[in-house]
């Protein structure tokens, strides 16, 4: 398929609306035609909100910039499951041909008291800053660098490390997770810097700190039932996990 | 006089950065605490900017209007950034990296920037490295290197296909330390709506946020637009949905200067359009022109599947044309090549306006190999194609799954489906040695300005242009103008309405508030009937269709006389619902669109007056016999540098290139 010919589909479309943070929302129901499997589903998005403003309603707020899988800024709660029914893909880049004729589609906000709905389907993930903030680095002031190449890392732990960098910040495993827990954002990042040999000198106390943080923001607990690996858009595994808690046991026990 | 002072220090090429570095006044740890630096833009520029100044210890202020910093559009860059490290001992020089810019650019771009920018490309490598960012190793554990377009050497490092998200998050780390530590406040999800001058100065800005709508008033003694390019004024381009140009284009409108707006790049390899519902193109980057040969067929209208058009009935019209470099000529070349080939009726796809980019021969090779290393003897062909295909997967996987998932096609099995997109704007707003622009205190970084590139960028030039104008550059050269600020504050401590007491208290902050707010509220107020987005969309196809890649006297004239008339319809007719007061990307978009309409006026007024072709700009009343661009350097080897006067009216500054260290010559890929 591709190159154009994709085929038509109607369908129904069950949408979040919140009016703001404080607002009780509720589920709005619209029938769309035509959509063509070409289509990405914002694309789908797009096409809705050009109808209810030619109606004169206001368009459904939603998340997303790069429409390419990239920036984690697309966050939606598709039938059940953050970032919808393909694995391995944002809401940006799932397209219409994953879905069938005739399909009710419900939407929804990733939902965690983490993230507070801002409007409709856009959320405030700003607690994965805070916790960034709090240790996800390597403290090196601009100019105080050696040269790149005296510093030697096996490829394989430079590709481990660019596994675990390869995640997008989106919160689809905060989403995911029946007790709202942001472990595996977390043990992305502290196993990227903890597989680096740039990382070593902060090691424990960078742990230490972006675990203290992730508590204070109301993330709960991870009682290891793997639903955020499984719907990651990013395939970061649980082995981060895993490594974080050794990490941690590390740091506080020595 | 002209008006335009670009402050090139004296000296020979490769000295004056050094000098001029240990020469710029400083400004002492003391003092530094009580400058503010307001930092629009959380992209590589503004995000190394912002981190660096931090460290150093200035009071930094981060705006972008994402949810996150880590957000900003260069997170989506794919294939790397260029550095002249000669790790490849291939000849690799800082000299070369400088001559290939200059010549890539098409003779355009200011020699003292392109120099100082070659100088610091190293320093870049390693301080991301440091920072930890896993840029692609060798099983040796050293840096690897790959080839981007319009060089011959290897100097591009990268991490798989995420170099721009991998660098961005290695650059927002270092902000976020600073935020952590209290030394940068970090504004998300705010929109820059105007800068404030007083007296001609730049005292600061203001803002929306975005999420409760507060219109906010933020003081800095000086301000860095980071806030990236336009290529969104064509509606479908590779960037990221909500790049814009209101930030550049407000301070426009405040005095400052927007230089050669009319270069800007296609980019040869993009998803081609699917449908009328298209938001954005993707780009496939151009990493892949290592690996991949681009052709059509021999035959006009051959509708055969790719697989089965024999070797013999292909064109592989890049190794034709320009045996010297092949695939990898620079951008806007290979853009109009593919533009041509189409045009003439040899294009593929249903729409007929694509060209194939195809991975098959360098799968084989690589198969080979692969079956060479590990000693299996008289492979099969299916044996070969998986090993390759591994291969290739290792270098190029997310790109190959974000094809397949766009299109519904397996790119390992058919060839890929390309059209060029517009991609990257190399105009800017015009900045001086130090980054400043014509206003004074307001500076502009990375995409944003306009300084490195010429006509024409070259791969992954971008990143690392952003990544030396924050890390290495505005460090320094801010320091110039800040120091006197220092003068200035201490001249007037005792002042009872100092600028520095009133702050944001001063009558020109509020009113340029309540100029800002009318003007949400006359959005409000239009009540007509056509949506922004339809705005932006027929915006779009004017640009595309008369400013696009192929450009003439007659489509820019009626391209200028048509986007007035759209001006005009958009502000009597326009259609923005929802309330000032709330979360309303709806009313966000309406702002960014009235922006880009004026921009387009100004880009064909550009384009129209440019009466020569270069680099990305192609003006067909200007080609050679073989269709390649004619450069007219007596009449304009210069920066057009527009100065606003009112609705649609500019004045043309000019600022006269000089060539002291490179031949100027008549470009040559062949
Ligand atoms: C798909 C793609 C791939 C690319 N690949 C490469 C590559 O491989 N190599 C290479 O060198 N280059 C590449 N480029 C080009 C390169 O990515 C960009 O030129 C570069 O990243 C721009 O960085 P920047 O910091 O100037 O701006 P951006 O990263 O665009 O950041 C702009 C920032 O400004 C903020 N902003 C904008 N307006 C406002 C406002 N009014 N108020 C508040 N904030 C605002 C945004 O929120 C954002 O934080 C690619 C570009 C694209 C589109
Ligand atoms: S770990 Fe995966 S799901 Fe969680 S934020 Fe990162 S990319 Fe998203
Ligand atoms: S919009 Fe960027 S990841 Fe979906």
């Amino acid at each position: 398929m591709g190159s154009g010919h994709g085929t038509e589909l109607n369908l129904t479309l069950k949408v979040w609306r919140q009016k703001n943070t404080k607002a009780t929302g509720s589920f709005e129901t619209h029938q769309l035609s035509g959509i063509s499997t070409d289509m990405s589903f914002l694309e789908m998005f797009d096409v809705l909100n050009e109808k209810l403003i030619s109606e004169g309603k206001e368009a459904i707020a939603f998340d997303h910039d790069c429409r390419e899988g990239i920036c984690g800024m697309c966050s939606m709660y598709i039938n059940g499951r953050p970032h919808g029914p393909k694995q391995g893909v944002t809401t940006c880049q799932l397209h219409m041909r994953s879905f069938k004729n005739g399909d009710t589609i419900v939407v929804e906000p990733w939902r965690s008291a983490a993230f507070p709905v801002i409007k409709d389907l856009a959320v405030d993930r700003s607690a994965f800053d805070r916790i960034i903030a709090s240790g996800g680095y390597i403290s090196v002031n601009t100019g105080n660098a050696q040269d790149a190449n005296n510093i030697l890392i096996p490829k394989t732990d430079a590709d481990e490390a660019f596994g675990a960098a390869a995640c997008i910040g989106c919160g689809a495993c905060v989403a995911a997770c029946k007790n709202s827990s942001a472990m595996l954002f977390v043990s992305a990042k502290v196993s990227q810097l903890a597989l680096l040999p740039q990382g070593q000198v902060e090691r424990k106390e960078r742990v230490k700190k972006m675990v203290a943080a992730m508590d204070e923001e109301g993330f709960g607990n991870c009682t290891n039932t793997g639903a955020c690996e499984a719907e990651c858009p990013k395939g970061i595994s649980l082995e981060n996990i895993a490594r974080m808690n050794r990490e941690l046991m590390g740091a506080t026990f020595k | 006089m002209s008006k335009l002072d670009s402050k090139i220090p004296e000296g020979a090429i490769d000295q004056k950065w050094t000098k001029y570095r240990s020469t710029v006044p400083l400004v002492n740890p003391a003092n530094k605490r009580s400058l503010e630096v307001l930092v629009v833009g959380s992209g590589l520029a503004g995000a190394s900017a912002a981190a660096t100044l931090a460290e150093m210890g200035y009071k930094v202020k981060v705006f972008c209007f994402q949810d996150s910093p880590r957000r900003a559009h260069s997170i989506a860059a794919q294939g790397g950034v260029n550095a002249a490290k000669n790790y490849q001992n291939d000849g690799d020089s800082t000299y070369r990296l400088f001559y290939d810019t200059i010549k890539g650019g098409d003779y355009r771009a200011r020699e003292a920037n392109v120099h100082r920018l070659a100088e610091v490309s190293s320093n870049i490598i390693d301080q991301c490295v440091a920072q930890g960012v896993p840029l692609a190793r060798e099983y040796g554990g050293l840096l690897s290197n790959r080839s981007f377009g319009g060089t011959q050497v290897q100097r591009t490092f990268y991490a798989a296909g995420q170099t721009g998200q991998q660098l961005l998050l290695g650059a927002y780390s270092a902000l976020q330390r600073q935020v952590g530590s209290g030394n940068v406040t970090l504004c998300s999800r705010h929109e820059m709506l105007d800068v404030v001058t007083i007296d001609g100065v730049t005292r600061g800005i203001i803002a929306r946020n975005l999420v409760t709508g507060e219109m906010e008033k933020h003081f800095g003694h000086a301000v860095l637009l980071c806030t990236g390019g336009y290529g969104n004024v064509f509606y479908l381009s590779t960037n990221a949905m909500g790049s814009n140009v209101t930030a550049a284009w407000k301070a426009h409108k405040k005095g400052a200067f927007f230089g050669n707006p009319c270069y800007t790049q296609i980019h040869p390899t993009c998803i081609p359009v699917s449908g009328d519902h298209q938001s954005k193109l993707t780009l496939m980057s151009e990493s892949l022109r290592n690996d991949g040969r681009i052709w059509v067929p021999k035959k006009k209208d051959d509708n055969r599947k790719p697989t089965d058009i024999p070797e013999e009935e292909r064109d592989y019209y890049l190794e034709r044309r320009y045996p010297a470099f092949g695939n990898l000529v620079p951008r806007d070349v290979a853009s109009r090549a593919a533009k041509e080939r189409c045009d003439a009726g040899y294009g593929v796809g249903n729409s007929k306006m694509a060209v194939y980019l195809d991975f098959a021969f360098n799968t084989a090779r690589y198969g080979r190999t692969e079956a060479t290393k590990r000693n299996i003897q008289n492979p099969s062909h299916e044996e070969i194609m998986r090993l390759g295909k591994e291969v290739v997967k290792e270098k190029y996987g997310n790109l190959f799954d974000m094809y397949q998932q766009i299109t519904g096609e397996n790119p390992y099995e058919v060839p890929m489906r390309i059209y060029p997109a517009v991609h990257y704007t190399m105009g800017g707003l015009w900045v001086d040695y130090n980054l400043m622009t014509t206003v004074k205190g307001l500076y502009a970084l990375g995409e944003a300005n306009f300084s490195d590139h010429g006509a024409n960028r070259l791969g992954a030039s971008a990143l690392m242009q952003g990544l030396a104008d924050g890390y290495f550059v505005i460090p320094y050269t801010i320091g110039v103008y800040l120091s006197t600020e220092v003068t200035r504050m201490s001249a007037e401590k005792d002042k009872a309405d100092s600028i520095d007491k009133l702050k944001t208290k001063h009558p020109a902050f509020d009113a340029a508030l309540k100029e800002q707010t009318d003007l949400i509220n006359k959005f409000l107020n239009i009540k007509g009937t056509k949506s922004v987005e339809s705005f932006h969309k027929r915006l779009g196809l004017i640009m595309w269709n008369k400013c696009g890649m192929a450009r003439n006297k007659q489509g820019l004239t009626e391209a200028i006389a048509e986007i007035q008339a759209l001006r005009k319809e958009f502000w009597s007719d326009v259609r923005v619902l929802g309330s000032a007061d709330e979360f309303n990307p709806d009313l966000e978009k309406a702002g960014r669109v009235a922006d880009f309409i004026e921009l387009g006026e100004l880009m064909c007024k550009d384009a129209l007056h440019r009466e020569e072709s270069c680099g990305g700009h192609f003006r067909e009343e200007h080609q050679t016999e073989e269709g390649e661009a004619k450069r007219d350097d007596v009449n304009f080897a210069y920066v057009a540098a527009w100065e606003y006067k009112g609705v649609s009216d500019w004045e043309l500054n000019k600022e006269e290139l000089k060539y002291e260290n490179i031949k100027i010559a008549q470009r040559s890929y062949k």
